[in-house]
Formats: C-alpha cells, structure tokens, sequence
C-alpha cells in the first residue's frame, strides 16, 4: 500500500477515503467542531465557574444573569451555570456509555442469533419482539420508581436501564445484515478451517456490517440523551444531589414564565448538543455509505 | 395472504398477553401505593388502609399471585382492570382520557404526516436550492430539539405575546370550551406535537423520493414524453408513499402514550398524562392497563403496516 502511494499513484487507504469523504462535508465539520467545543465546556467549564453546582448563593435568589451569576440563579440560590455544566458533563457521560454498550449488546446478540440460527435465533428475535412490545419508557420509569436507597436517581443506574431497553432494533437490522454474509465464501472458509465461532463473529463477520453500527452507535448518543432527558423530565430520572439537562428542565419548567433564564440556559445547550451529534451522524452515514452520493468522490 | 395475516395476528396476541402479564407481575411487585402515605403517621388508621387496598387487589403484603389470579379473572371475565389507589375504575379512567388524547392527537399528527409529506416530496424536487437547504437546516434543529424544549418555548413565547398584544390570544392550559376557545387551547399544543412530525417525515420522505426521482421507471416516463410534473406525481411520489406507510401505521404505536410531554406542559389530562401520573401515584392497575393499551396500539400498527404494504405495494402480493 504504501509503495505504491509514494509511487504517485494516490492509492488511498479505507480510513482515507472515509476520513476525506467525511471532511468534505461541511455540515459534518461544523457538527464535530461544536461537539468539541460542547466537550471542551463540560471539561473547564468547573474550573471557570464562580460557583460550585452544590454550592447556593444564599444572597441572590432567582436573579436573572449578571456579571457574579454569569446565567443567573435559581430559586435555592444555586448558579445556573456551574448547574449547566455539571448537567452537560452528566449528559454527555450517559450518551456515550450508554450508545457504547447498546450497541456492543445489539451486535453481539444480533450478528450471534443470525450465525447460530436455529432456537438460538428464535428466542432472541422472540425475546426482541417483546421488549418492543412493551413500551420501554414505562417499564424504565416502573423500575426507577421502586428503586430505593442510595442508587435512587443515580447516573450507573440510569446507564443500564437505558442500555437494557435500547439495543433491540439495532439487534434486528445487525441480524438481517449477518444473515445475508454469513453463507460468504470467506466465512464458510474459515469455518472449514477449524475457526471458532466467536472468532469468526469477531473477525469476517462484524467488520462487514461495521458501518451500520458506528453510524447507529453515532445517533445512539442523541437518543440516549433525549430519552435520559424525558424521563428526567418526568421526574423518573436523574434526580439531585445528581443532576442532567433533563433534571434542570424539569426543574425549571414551572418558573419558565417568571424566571426564564433557568430553562433557557440547559435547553439551548441540550439543543446545540443533539443538533452537533446528529450532523455528526449523519456525516458519518454519508461517508461509510458508499451508496451515497452527498459525500461526493473520494 | 390471508393464512399469512392470521399467523401474524396470532403470532401478536400472545406476545401481547405475555408482555401485559409481565407488566402486571412487574408493577404490582415495584410500585407499593403505602409510598403516597406518610409511613411515620400513626395517627392514621393503617388497618383501614390495608383493608381498603386489599378490597382494590392492590394491598403490597398480599401474595402477589392471589393478587394476579383476581386481577386476571376481573380481566378476562368482565374486562374489569382493577382499580386505582383512590379506588377510581381504571376502565372509567382509560375510556374518558382517550377521547380527550384523540382531540388533541389526531390534529397534531394528521398536520404532521400530511405537512411532512409533503415537504418532503417538495424538498426532494428541489434538491440542494436554496429552499431545501434551509428546510433541511430547521428539520435537524427541530428534531434534535425534545418535545418539552418546543413546547416550553412555545410557552415562553405565548407568555411573551400574550404580555405583549394585553390579552389571552394564546392559550396553554386545558381544552377550553366553545368553538373559539377551543381553537384557541388547541393551537399550541398542536403545533408542540406536529412540528416533531413534520421534521422526521419530511426527511424520510425526502429520501425516499431522491431514490425514485432517479429511478428507470421515471426517465423512462419522461422520455416517453410525460410531463416532468405527471413523471414526478405519478411514478416518483406514488412509489416513494409505500414505504412512509409503514411509518405511518407504527407512528399510531406512540400516538396516545407519546403524547405525555405535550400533555404534561399544556395540562391536557390525556392518556399520555395518565401514564406518566399512574406510574408516579403508584396506581398499579392503571399502570399496567396503559402498558397493555400501549402494546396493543403497536401491534395494531404493525398489523396495520403488514396489511398496508400489502395492498400498496404488488410486488409482496405477487411473491
């Protein structure tokens, strides 16, 4: 490969041609520089802040933004921006954990039930039929509910419920798309060849479906987000000392007339995120799609 | 077709009784309605309470399969599903609030299916314009905003006009009486429920027509000599409406119970409501006859997708 790149043949590499198709795309840079000025903020956002997110102000009650409070207070007297950031910081952490284990769960259980088949296969597509069947949202909202003593309302807590109900239509599509590789040459191959099943999920089978399941990991961060976000909302997420975007909204939703500064400030900053990670995502698709014509030519 | 739809249909109703049965298993043994009593009390009458919860079959220290058998025999017998912890019927409940969720529903989403078609098809035609770039832009910001981000900005924003023209034009709690005031009630939240819509659909719909605006079949009509306008109409849209009709029948799955953000923020006491305030009240009954109303609304939407696609589409009816 690399012979005959310096040879002056231009012979890209996969990575290159994604990495180019993708920064080809402005809207996709544009996604990604925001994300990374959103994670830039939640990193140093502590360090700048005048105020701790535990810390009231038990002189300015529900003031509106000024030079101290840089986005006002709230009606304990606790800064709104050093609550902001923790929120982000809190949002951020349960996006990504939870896309990365939904979608680990999803390609292990999906890419698993195609190559094995047979009654393995059954009772996983049966077992992901009835998790879809029951809404997802209530049973989550159910089991926080009961849940009580110290993990009540906790970030771990949420990471798994979160996780637990959403990998199962990732699960189908990486089913489906298994199916039609695993009767590929190069899989039967190495299955003659004595390879063991795991090996061969791992090694000839997931890389051929990758591309669906970063693009759904990518998107995965802003549903898990907006679900954490209304489940919060309700009152069945995280709940203080603990604290997200969607716990900071609902807190505020009744103020919104009087004080609107309280809601404004977590709901653009939930806005900008979800908009940065979803053009991220979707230049990502663009890029690993070969398909697709909006990346242009590589 | 036939065989075939009724396998599924079979195939649907015991997942559905399975999925209602764990509900019940599962909210009856996690929600405990002593949680709305203040536990340290002594002055209230526990023995009274006890007695009272075990006379709605939702008392926590009876076994919780005596409490199942009763619940079931109530279901299957009289299509009783219990009773609330302040001994309201569940059954009343449901019947009441679903007419007051399809008032505010059905506008919300018919403007959201109907507005996000087609701008969707019409984005499509003029891919990259100026316009479609800017519909584009507003329909990720839309969707990647929640529902109750829309909806309290729509409040703030109502807030501030209605200050501003000194009066109430704008309305944002209950449903309001007489025609007028109706309306009225009804503006906001419907605009809170199918902005969301318009954005998704008219994305899918954008795609799906790109993919058949560049099909054979459609050069082929052109150059056969049909007008690119009856081209478009008939050949691209037509095929690009199959596959939004399986989005449309599971679109019906969230419909009641989806509506809770938007019900919640504009006080419509509504199905959606309801889920959210049953599982918060500890209302075991009403818990779990909203999961099961929930789960049949999927798979009526389902079923109504396998039934859609078969009719619009002849390629599945030929194979």
């Amino acid at each position: 490969m690399s012979d005959s790149s310096t040879a002056g043949s231009a012979r890209l590499t996969r990575g290159q041609i994604l990495r180019r198709r993708f920064f080809r795309n402005k809207s996709a840079v544009a996604g990604l520089v925001g994300f990374g000025l959103i994670v830039l903020l939640a990193g140093i956002g502590p360090l700048v802040a005048r105020y701790h997110y535990t810390e009231p102000d038990f002189l300015a009650f529900h003031v509106a933004p000024n030079a101290d409070h840089w986005l006002g207070t709230t009606k304990d007297g606790s800064d709104v921006f050093a609550m902001v950031i923790e929120g982000l910081r809190k949002s951020l952490i349960i996006g990504l954990s939870v896309a990365a284990i939904q979608t680990a769960v999803a390609a292990i259980v999906g890419s698993a039930a195609a190559y094995f088949g047979g009654w393995f296969d059954k009772v996983a597509l049966w077992v992901v039929d009835l998790l879809l069947v029951v809404p997802s949202f209530l049973i989550i909202a159910i089991v926080s509910q009961s849940v009580s003593g110290q993990s009540k309302g906790s970030i771990p807590l949420f990471i798994i419920l979160l996780a637990a109900f959403g990998w199962m239509l990732t699960a189908r599509v990486i089913r489906s798309m298994t199916l039609s590789v695993r009767n590929m040459e190069y899989v039967t191959a190495a299955r003659y060849m004595g390879v063991s099943a795991p090996r061969i999920i791992a090694r000839h089978i997931l890389p051929n479906v990758s591309s669906y399941i970063i693009i759904d990991a990518t998107l995965g961060v802003a549903s898990a987000v907006l679900s954490e976000t209304t489940l919060s909302y309700f009152g069945f997420g995280v709940k203080p000392p603990n604290t997200s975007l969607g716990t900071l909204i609902q807190q505020s939703q009744g103020d919104v007339a009087v004080y609107p500064w309280t809601f404004i400030a977590p709901a653009v900053v939930l806005m900008v995120m979800l908009v940065c990670v979803n053009l991220i995502g979707d230049g990502v698709r663009d890029a690993l799609d070969s398909s697709s014509k909006s990346g242009g030519r590589a | 077709m036939f065989p075939y739809l009724m396998r599924r249909i079979a195939n649907y109703a015991i997942l559905l009784v399975i999925a209602t049965v764990l509900a019940y298993f599962l909210a009856a043994t996690q929600l405990n309605p002593l949680g709305l009593y203040d536990l340290s009390n002594t002055k209230l009458n526990w023995d009274g309470i006890y007695a009272t919860f075990t006379s709605y079959n939702i008392n926590p220290n009876d076994p919780v399969m005596d409490r199942f058998k009763v619940w079931a025999t109530g279901v299957l017998t009289e299509w009783d599903w219990g009773k609330t912890p302040k001994g309201e019927s569940v059954n009343a409940i449901i019947s009441r609030r679903m007419w007051v969720s399809v008032r505010l529903v059905f506008l919300g989403s018919f403007i959201g299916m109907g507005v996000g078609t087609a701008l969707g098809a019409w984005t499509a035609t003029k891919q990259y314009s100026v316009a479609d770039r800017i519909i584009t832009v507003l329909s990720l910001i839309v969707f990647s905003t929640p529902v109750m981000v829309i909806a309290l900005f729509l409040k703030l924003g109502a807030i501030k006009a209605n200050a501003a023209l000194g009066g109430q034009v704008f309305e944002f709690v209950g449903e309001g009486s007489g025609l007028v005031g109706r309306a009225q009630h009804l503006l906001l939240p419907t605009i809170s429920m199918s902005l969301t819509g318009i954005a998704t659909y008219s994305r899918y719909q954008r795609n799906l027509m790109l993919d058949t605006l560049g099909a054979d079949y459609v050069r082929t009509a052109r150059a056969k000599g049909l007008r690119k306008r009856q081209a478009i109409t008939r050949h691209a849209l037509r095929t690009s409406l199959i596959p939004m009709g399986t989005y449309f029948a599971f679109a019906l799955a969230t419909l009641f119970v989806g509506a809770s953000i938007t019900e919640t923020v504009f006080s419509w006491h509504g199905l959606g409501e309801y889920a959210v305030t049953s599982i918060s009240t500890f209302d075991i009954n009403g818990t779990v006859a909203v999961v099961a109303f929930s789960g049949m609304m999927t798979l009526i939407g389902a079923l109504l997708s396998d039934v859609l696609v078969a009719v619009i589409d002849p390629r599945v009816r030929v194979s």
